[in-house]
This record gives C-alpha cells, sequence and structure tokens, in this order.
C-alpha cells in the first residue's frame, strides 16, 4: 500500500488502483456525513478535486493522486457516510482507477515513511 | 494577533484527550475523544459538561437593583426593571441602526445585576456598559470565576447528586447553592435546548467541581463543536453568524426578547439604541426574516450558502447564516436570513453549494423541541 501527502492510500488491485482516505485523515475530518464521488468513465488529471467530504465540522475535497480513468465508485459510503470513519482502510474505499502505468506508485511514500508524516 | 489566552480547566480538557482550538482568543476544546456526533447525541440522551469560561461574567451595582435595571434599559430593549429576584431573562445590547450588537444572559441578584456576555464580544460589550451607564453604576468584571454548563434530560438528576436544592429551580431561575464545596452561582438555563444548569464557579475550585460532574457514568465531556450542532438543531442564535451588528432583532425572530413594557404603547416604550427601527418592525415590517431550513438531500448547507427561487438564474434572496449536519435530526439542517416575501414555512428554495442548485425547504425552527423544566 502507498500513501500520499494527501492522506489518500493508494492500493493496487489487478491493473486497478484502489484509492481511499487513511485513519489519520478520517480521524482529523472528524465524523464523516456525506460524500460526493465522481461519475465511473470521468477522466482525471492528478490533482484534480474529484471527491467532496463533509463531516460534522467542515468540507474538504480529495484530489486524484494520478491520471486516469474512473472506473468504479463505492455507492456504499455515500449511502452511509459513517464507514468512513468505521473502516477507511477496508470498507471505505472511495474510488477504482484506471492508471498508464502502475510503477506511477512508486513515486508515493510507504507506510513507514507515511506515518514518520503523520506522528 | 495577541496571545492565545488559557482558561482554569484547560489542563483538565488535555488531560480528557480534548482537540484545543483557538475560539474568540482562547484556547478552548473543541471535541473530546467520543468526537463531536457521540458528543451531541449524549447531551440530548444523558448529559453533557460542557466548559464556557471564556464567556464574560459582569456584575454591576447601584443604589439598588431598580437603579442598575433602569440604567441598563438605556442599552437593551428588555424589561431589566421588572425582572424578578434570581430570575433570569435573555437580552441583547441593540446599536443605533437597529442591529445587534451582543445577545446576553442577565439575572436580577438582589443587590446586583449580573450579566453574561460572549467572549468575542467580551471587551466591546465593557466598553459599551462603561460608556452607557451613569456614574452611579459600577462594573465589575469577573476574572476570578469558571463558567461549566451541564445540560441534558439528566442533568438535574446528575447535579441534584451535589445539591438536592437544584430539583426546585425553574427554567431561568438563579441560586447561590453550595456544589462541591464552593459557592456557585447557579442558573437553570443553557444553550442546547436540554434542560440543564450554567454554573458560575470559582477558579480555584472549578476542577474539583468538573471532577465531581464528570465522574458520574452519565456525564460526558463535550465540546465546542457540538455545543454549535446542538444550538443550531435547537434554532438559537449565535452572534456573528445569525445576528450582528446588522441584523435586526425582529428579522431575527428576537422580537420576544422585548416585553410589553418596552413596546410601543408600554410604560418604558424605547429608551434604547435603534428603537425607531426595532419597534417599527415589531408591526410585521422587518424586510427578511430568519428561518429554519431543511436540505433534502445529504449534503450540508453551510454558512454563506447563498439561497435562490429558482434552479437556474435569478439572484439570491438569502443566505445561510448557521448550517452543518444535525445529529438528532439526522441530517443536514440549516437557519438562514431570506426576504421575507420567501419566508412562509414550505416554501421550496434553491441552495448553491459548490456551483450546483440543491432543493431546500423552509421549515419551522427549533429542529428538535425545547425541553426546558418551565
Amino acid at each position: 500500500m502507498k500513501f500520499t501527502e494527501d492522506h489518500e492510500w493508494l492500493r493496487i488491485e489487478g491493473d486497478l488502483v484502489v484509492v481511499g482516505i487513511t485513519e489519520h485523515a478520517s480521524t482529523q475530518l472528524g465524523d464523516v456525513v456525506f460524500v460526493e464521488l465522481p461519475e465511473v468513465g470521468t477522466m482525471v488529471a492528478a490533482g484534480d478535486e474529484i471527491v467532496v467530504i463533509e463531516s460534522v465540522k467542515a468540507a474538504s475535497d480529495i484530489a486524484a493522486p494520478l491520471d486516469g480513468e474512473i472506473v468504479e465508485i463505492n455507492e456504499a459510503i455515500v449511502d452511509e457516510p459513517s464507514k468512513v470513519n468505521a473502516d477507511p482502510l477496508g470498507e471505505a474505499w472511495f474510488f477504482k482507477m484506471k492508471v498508464d502505468d502502475l510503477s506511477l506508485l512508486d513515486q508515493f511514500m510507504d507506510e513507514d515513511e507515511y506515518k514518520d508524516l503523520v506522528d | 494577533m495577541s496571545e492565545l489566552l488559557h482558561l482554569p480547566l484547560e489542563a483538565l480538557h488535555v488531560e480528557l484527550g480534548a482537540k484545543m482550538v483557538p475560539f474568540a482568543g482562547y484556547s478552548m476544546p473543541v471535541q473530546y475523544g467520543l468526537g463531536v456526533m457521540k458528543e451531541h447525541l449524549h447531551t440530548r440522551a444523558a448529559a453533557g459538561l460542557f466548559d464556557v469560561s471564556h464567556m464574560g461574567q459582569v456584575i454591576l451595582r447601584g443604589a439598588d437593583y431598580q437603579a442598575v435595571a433602569q440604567a441598563f434599559e438605556a442599552l437593551v430593549p428588555v424589561d431589566v426593571a421588572g425582572l424578578g429576584l434570581n430570575r433570569q431573562r435573555y437580552g441583547y445590547f441593540t446599536n443605533q441602526a437597529g442591529g445587534i450588537e451582543d445577545d446576553l444572559m442577565l439575572a436580577n441578584r438582589g443587590d446586583h445585576l449580573f450579566v453574561v456576555i460572549n467572549a468575542a464580544c467580551k471587551d466591546a460589550d465593557i466598553a459599551l456598559m462603561r460608556a452607557g451607564l451613569p456614574a452611579g453604576v459600577t462594573l465589575e468584571v469577573i476574572e476570578d470565576r469558571a463558567l461549566l454548563a451541564l445540560q441534558g434530560p439528566l442533568a438535574e438528576d446528575v447535579l441534584a447528586g451535589l445539591n438536592p436544592a437544584v430539583r426546585a429551580m425553574r427554567f431561568m431561575d438563579v441560586a447561590d447553592l453550595d456544589l462541591a464545596g464552593a459557592t456557585c452561582w447557579v442558573s437553570r438555563s443553557g444553550y442546547t435546548g436540554e434542560d440543564g444548569y450554567e454554573i458560575s464557579v470559582p477558579a480555584d475550585a472549578a476542577e474539583d467541581l468538573a471532577r465531581a460532574l464528570l465522574s458520574d457514568e452519565r456525564v460526558e465531556a463535550i465540546g465546542l463543536g457540538a455545543r454549535d450542532s446542538l444550538r443550531l438543531e435547537a434554532g438559537l442564535c449565535l452572534y456573528g453568524h445569525d445576528i450582528d451588528a446588522h441584523t435586526s432583532p425582529i428579522e431575527v425572530g428576537l422580537g420576544w426578547a422585548i416585553q410589553k413594557v418596552r413596546r410601543t404603547g408600554g410604560a418604558r416604550a424605547g429608551g434604547f439604541p435603534g428603537a425607531a427601527r426595532i419597534l417599527s418592525e415589531l408591526d410585521g415590517k422587518a424586510p427578511r426574516a430568519r428561518v429554519g431550513l431543511l436540505p433534502e438531500g445529504r449534503a450540508p448547507m453551510r454558512e454563506g450558502v447563498e439561497l435562490f427561487t429558482t434552479a437556474e438564474g435569478g439572484h439570491p434572496i438569502g443566505r445561510v447564516t448557521s448550517g452543518g449536519f444535525g445529529p438528532t435530526v439526522g441530517a443536514p439542517v440549516a437557519m438562514g436570513l431570506v426576504a421575507r416575501d420567501h419566508a412562509t414555512v414550505g416554501t421550496q428554495l434553491y441552495g448553491e453549494v459548490r456551483g450546483k442548485r440543491l432543493p431546500v425547504t423552509v421549515v419551522t425552527l427549533p429542529f428538535t423541541p425545547a425541553n426546558f423544566k418551565r
């Protein structure tokens, strides 16, 4: 698993990249009450703000970590946003995207590096 | 920016796992380990302990209570002179334009008037009182007392464990009571829509009292985050958001705080800043109205969201002044200020959130019924 400075986690699943937010991010956000996901088929560029998360405290955006196409979204977290707090690393993934080259993930932090960032 | 001020219970908050944030110049607990949602729900179900020591506590003295009260009526549209002994009342300072300078609680304590004001307005309020009160009235800012609020349906049972006399108090009664070894100024009031008490306690006894209350398993420490969502669901105004120097008390629905004696035709009608506008708006002429707003979807509509009558085009007819998620309602809730023509309950409006017009309905306030012991 890889981690971005924006507190996303990235996991390779076949030829796709699964994206979610870290435990640290979900704790910082507080109780999540609303999630808006991009539409399947959207072509995104790295840095595009494609997800809106609202907690009881505030609204925040999540950016696409890489260029690519959104191929699947997790409707379960739209229906039940509290899953993002309950299981951010598992059940509450956000979207799956197809990228040009999976080796692009090498630019991101591994778990130890990410832990250094948030501790 | 001046240095952050620290209050008597800061170490306790940190020990309890609070996330401390700057608020109105003070380091304050915004939430504890439970988080805003659970803290909110716990307060509605049991009892929550809030530290509101950042608020200003002021004592005004004169020849007697009547002398102080009548002088104070030059600053507020409230019946201060007619307030019963050991009774408290909500009010607000008005300005010449008919706007609100701050909202406050005032209590008749027999030989003095006790006033509680908002933290962010404290300095301005004190200046306003010093400038507006005659030389015969002295103003003492209380710096050596903390202010706690115990709120929720079990607040009475919990506090009665420390002093059974609290049971006899009605909503807005005030009394000096011994709690955990200290003489406290207790009022049966709060700002959550729940029954409860506000307790002014000597700073050096505040931690003992807070620990005594928290040792009761029915009590949880509650931060400012849940305080905000609780007061929003209760339809209560937050100064600087729903009300400010430009909103008249009438358009924001606070005319009820102006008793008959201060209205046109009353024995002490007017005589407060902005009386001409405020009293004329009491006849239903306020151009805007504060309304409850229930967004149809799940997306919260927060402060500043502009409101429209149509899904496309047109000009805004109002805006959201407080908004977020209502944990008890289980959905987003908001309050807004809209043109009077669009303030009727049931009116469909649209709030523009991230460029999209989302449907929202004008509803009756509060979102959750008040639970006071009247």
